[in-house]
């Protein structure tokens, strides 16, 4: 069964026609009987002690139903890698969105009122928001000193290299917190039953993140706790934790009042309170030889993790192993960080950490590349990681991958050698100013170090009694296409259509834990178990001599129909095991950090408006090596989706905090790019395959994420001749650098006259 | 969310609702958005920002396409409102939805519905649309996962099917 008729191809959507009419139900599409609304109060100050809650007269607070921190049947807190933050906070806020009690009413439009009606009194305490401010450490608002978590990545001998370079150069870079936007707030609906237990359903990710946070909250055994995931619209990381807390909240209100609980957030609440990418702070010292090689360095990599340690240790970690990009690094210790500030908790956006640090490598590399006084093309290729070469961890790269050849092809389908001599001609007149940008880069597939062995993740494929097949995960779709890519491995497997295979709805009544869908990792971890579990029912179906070797779609049907007919329930699970030549070393940071890694070069071409100080992209190119690619369209669409997300990250999306709240919370403010702003993107794919992912799959949802920033950014160097090296880049900052410029150049210009010669 | 019940009383409105008569008994200040969802069970229309930026709940009214969060209900008496349930009647899919599928410009599915009504709208009155009208028509609708450009060629596929088919 080699012959891949279905992998590889671009079948149609499985729930594709149900969301082009409208039909497919979102949670806010659910109604339930007698159901009541639920709404959140939060906290106003950044940092303080509750001092004294009143409710003020004029509303009918006999009707509500109000949840305090008191009534949290079991722990008051949102369980995830630590049980620090609170589900509601009983004495101290640490952020200015930190929930406090929770509304609920039938009627809907009264809750905007009555939330505005509860009063709250703090002593306040002071806060701190940034990274600096948490560093100095004049204020401990988490922990003993602020910080969440610390890592340390260490190769070869770095305390002899510096003498030994030509050149030491050295940057910072930083970049901002972005909304993730899903189009669908985030919702969620609970209802409690004493014999039953607890039910919600909701636009989520992780169904079991979301079921251990609610036993542990609720006090109740796996079995008490069901959590269905409703069709999701978008997520993109934003859906990874947060939900956890909001079905916590639901399921409160649902205990209290008997009743269905619906919490929808509205737009501004859902961008104000829930998570946002970590702001980050990069600081690299390479040293580097005449002819432009690496010879060592010092990365610090520093992320703003909010409140709550939440997700930040395992962003940090990724950032971390990223920070070193696609290069060979003889020697490099990488100090890596993750501090609090009394922000809401940052926490999983596509790319997880990696956009972050990989921002500043690649904006770095064009620094060295002027330094050394190479070109950005020769400094990459001069330093490109090769088959046989270890990583910053010591991972040895075990696959042919030639980044060299990457580079190149990239260069030739952007005509980038003669743009870049074009726009160079065209010199320094008119009011336009173009430039190339190029970024080369990797992205890690799956949990980082031993996480998939913690996680254990496990699949199941029925065979059903009318002999089709159905796929048993608790792997979300929100858009990338999980139900369908998952069922085009369980055809492939099985030898039948694609049209024969269904999904279960994630359910945790229903599904095992096939692990949280993020990481990139659904398709190449989980698709390689539903690949393992769907050649179980084959065999089984064999060696119980109702099926021969090779057999029609007909005769398997027959066959499954036959043995659930004569043994009841038939399903096959698999679990996932490590390979045996993965090896991790959590306390020194060191070994396979991944089980494959997803190779790019994006070749970016911007103009820069000289009167709006606007900047546009005209042309991007991604080249990529992903392994196979199960489904064509649907791989294009996640690179696209990607990039223009990357995109936004680069040129347009701000967030403006004041006193560690997000200022802007709408769409009218936070700026997202349209169709209008987007220039065409040119994906193109190398295949090299993989052996660890299904059909040879790697991960490639969070890739396109990384590499767009720096290559924009590096293009606007190109175009204007000035360094930035922050995102978001916006117009008042390239009229700030523009001005800074001028005022260099007059400065220079007044010496050189006054003296005759440059100072 | 505003109190659209406050000092009014409910009143009967009515207007067509994919080509049929409709009477409801609501605050004449509610949204066309929430009575399409709440009173009559129209869920196909989303709501993503609640403010007029998104168009996930864009439907079309007197063949105009609006945001239907912006849209008092009151406004909206004597009309005739198409939404995304209109265009499959009959469970055949309209030449857009099918390409939406093919070209891959569904993703999650939330700004779906509107953006297909943004399209109906746009190749009612630009039938041969560049890509650049494409991109232009369709700049009211937010989208998060696609990127537009498989959004860009499922229009211009239905735009080239509905030429060799008229």
């Amino acid at each position: 069964m080699s012959s891949n008729r279905i992998v590889g191809k671009s079948v149609p959507r499985k729930e594709g026609r149900d969301k082009v009419t409208g039909r497919s139900k979102y949670v806010d599409d659910l109604v339930l009987p007698d159901m009541l609304f639920g709404a959140t109060v939060r906290s106003q100050i950044p940092r303080g002690r509750i001092r004294k809650i009143t409710f003020a007269s004029g509303i009918a607070w006999d009707e509500f139903v109000i949840v305090s921190a008191k009534d949290i049947p079991g722990k008051n807190c949102i369980t995830l890698i630590g049980d620090d933050q609170p589900c509601l906070a009983n004495e101290f806020v640490n952020h200015p969105e930190e929930p406090i009690l929770l509304l609920a009413h039938p009627d809907c439009h009264v809750l905007s009122k009555a939330v505005e009606a509860v009063s709250i009194e703090y002593e306040p305490l002071p806060a701190i928001f940034t990274i600096e401010q948490s560093e100095r450490r004049s204020e401990i608002v988490w922990g003993e000193d602020n910080i969440f978590k610390t890592y340390l990545i260490e190769k070869g001998d770095l305390d002899g290299v510096w003498e030994k370079a030509d050149h030491i150069v050295e940057g910072e870079y930083t970049t901002g917190a972005q909304e993730q936007l899903y189009i669908e707030n985030n919702g969620m609906i609970a209802a409690f039953d004493a014999a039953e237990g607890i039910t919600v359903w909701g636009s989520l990710q992780c169904p079991y993140y979301v079921h251990k946070a609610l036993m542990t909250l609720c006090d109740l055994p796996a079995e008490k706790v069901r959590v269905v995931q409703m069709e999701t619209g978008g997520a993109f990381g934003g859906k990874e934790e947060y939900p956890s807390m909001i079905a916590a909240h639901a399921a409160l209100l649902a205990i209290k009042s008997e009743k269905p609980v619906k919490i929808i957030y509205d737009r501004m609440e859902d961008m104000a309170a829930t998570t946002k990418r970590h702001p980050s702070r990069t600081r690299h010292r390479t040293a580097v030889s005449k002819d432009g090689k690496i010879l060592g360095g010092e990365i610090e990599f520093t992320i703003d993790g909010g409140a709550y340690l939440t997700l930040s240790p395992v962003v940090l970690s990724r950032g971390a192993i990223h920070a070193g990009g696609p290069y060979y690094w003889p020697s490099v210790r990488i100090h890596a960080k993750a501090v609090a500030t009394n922000a809401p908790p940052h926490g999983a956006f596509r790319g997880f950490g990696a956009p972050q640090s990989l921002f500043a490598m690649e904006r770095h590399m064009d620094r060295i590349a002027r330094a050394v006084g190479l070109s950005p093309v020769e400094i990459r290729r001069r330093n490109f990681l090769q088959p046989g070469q270890a990583t910053t961890t010591e991972q040895v790269v075990h696959e042919p991958i030639d980044l060299g050849k990457l580079l190149d092809r990239a260069l030739e389908v952007s005509d980038y050698h003669a743009k870049k001599q074009r726009f160079a001609n065209e010199g320094r007149l008119g009011a336009t100013r173009k430039g190339m940008g190029i970024a080369a880069f990797l992205h890690g597939a799956g949990f980082t170090g031993s996480g998939e062995r913690y996680l254990s993740s496990v699949v199941g494929v029925e065979g059903c009694a009318d002999g089709s097949v159905r796929v048993l995960v608790s792997s979300t779709e929100f858009g990338q296409g999980t139900k369908t890519v998952l069922s085009q491995i369980a055809a492939e497997a099985l030898g039948l259509p694609y049209e024969n295979v269904s999904m279960a709805q994630p359910d945790t009544l229903e599904v095992p834990n096939s692990g949280p869908t993020v990481a990139s990792r659904t398709v190449m971890v989980v698709g390689k178990l539903v690949q393992s579990a769907a050649l179980g029912i084959r065999q089984t179906l064999i060696s119980s001599k109702l099926l021969r070797e090779s057999y029609s779609p007909d005769e398997f049907r027959a066959a499954c129909q036959h043995y659930v007919a004569a043994r009841g329930e038939f399903r096959s699970w698999s679990r996932y095991e490590a390979p045996s030549d993965i090896f991790w070393d959590d306390q020194k940071y060191r070994g396979e950090a991944y089980a494959a890694f997803a190779w790019a070069v994006y070749v970016v071409q911007v103009t820069v408006d000289l009167t709006t100080y606007g900047v546009s992209v005209d042309d991007f190119v991604a080249l990529q090596e992903v392994g196979k690619v199960l489904h064509p369209l649907l791989a294009r669409g996640q690179i696209i989706g990607g990039i223009a997300q990357a995109i936004g990250f680069s040129l347009y999306e701000k967030v403006v905090w004041q006193d560690g709240r997000m200022q802007n919370s709408q769409m009218t403010n936070y700026i997202m790019p349209t169709s209008s702003d987007l220039p065409p993107i040119r994906v193109f794919f190398e295949e090299l395959g993989n052996v660890y992912g299904a059909y040879g799959a790697k991960g490639i949802g969070e890739l396109p994420m990384d590499g767009p920033a720096p290559a924009i950014v590096n293009a606007v160097e190109d175009a204007l001749n000035i360094p930035f090296d922050s995102v978001p880049l916006l117009p008042e900052d390239i009229m700030d650098g523009l001005n800074q410029d001028a005022l260099a150049a007059s400065a220079q210009d007044s010496r050189v006259r006054s003296t005759g010669v440059v100072q | 969310m505003t109190d659209s019940r406050e000092g009014r009383a409910r009143a009967e409105i009515s207007f067509a609702v994919n080509g049929e008569p409709k009477t409801v008994h609501v605050y004449p200040m509610e949204r066309l958005l929430d009575v399409l969802r709440q009173h009559l069970q129209l869920t196909g229309t989303k709501e993503g920002c609640g403010e007029g930026e998104c168009g996930s709940c864009a439907v079309l009214m007197d063949g105009i396409l609006v945001n239907s969060c912006l849209v008092p209900v009151l406004q909206a008496a004597g009309s005739s409102v198409i939404t995304i349930e209109r265009l499959a009647e009959g469970g055949t899919l309209h030449l857009l939805q099918e390409a939406f599928l093919e070209c891959g410009g569904a993703q999650c599915g939330i700004c779906t519905p509107g953006m297909i009504l943004a399209a109906v709208h746009l190749l009612n009155g630009t039938p041969e649309p560049t890509t650049e009208e494409i991109r232009e028509g369709l700049s009211g609708n937010l989208c998060r996962c696609t990127g537009y450009s498989q959004i860009v060629d499922a229009v211009a596929e239905a735009a080239a099917r509905r030429r060799t088919t008229a």
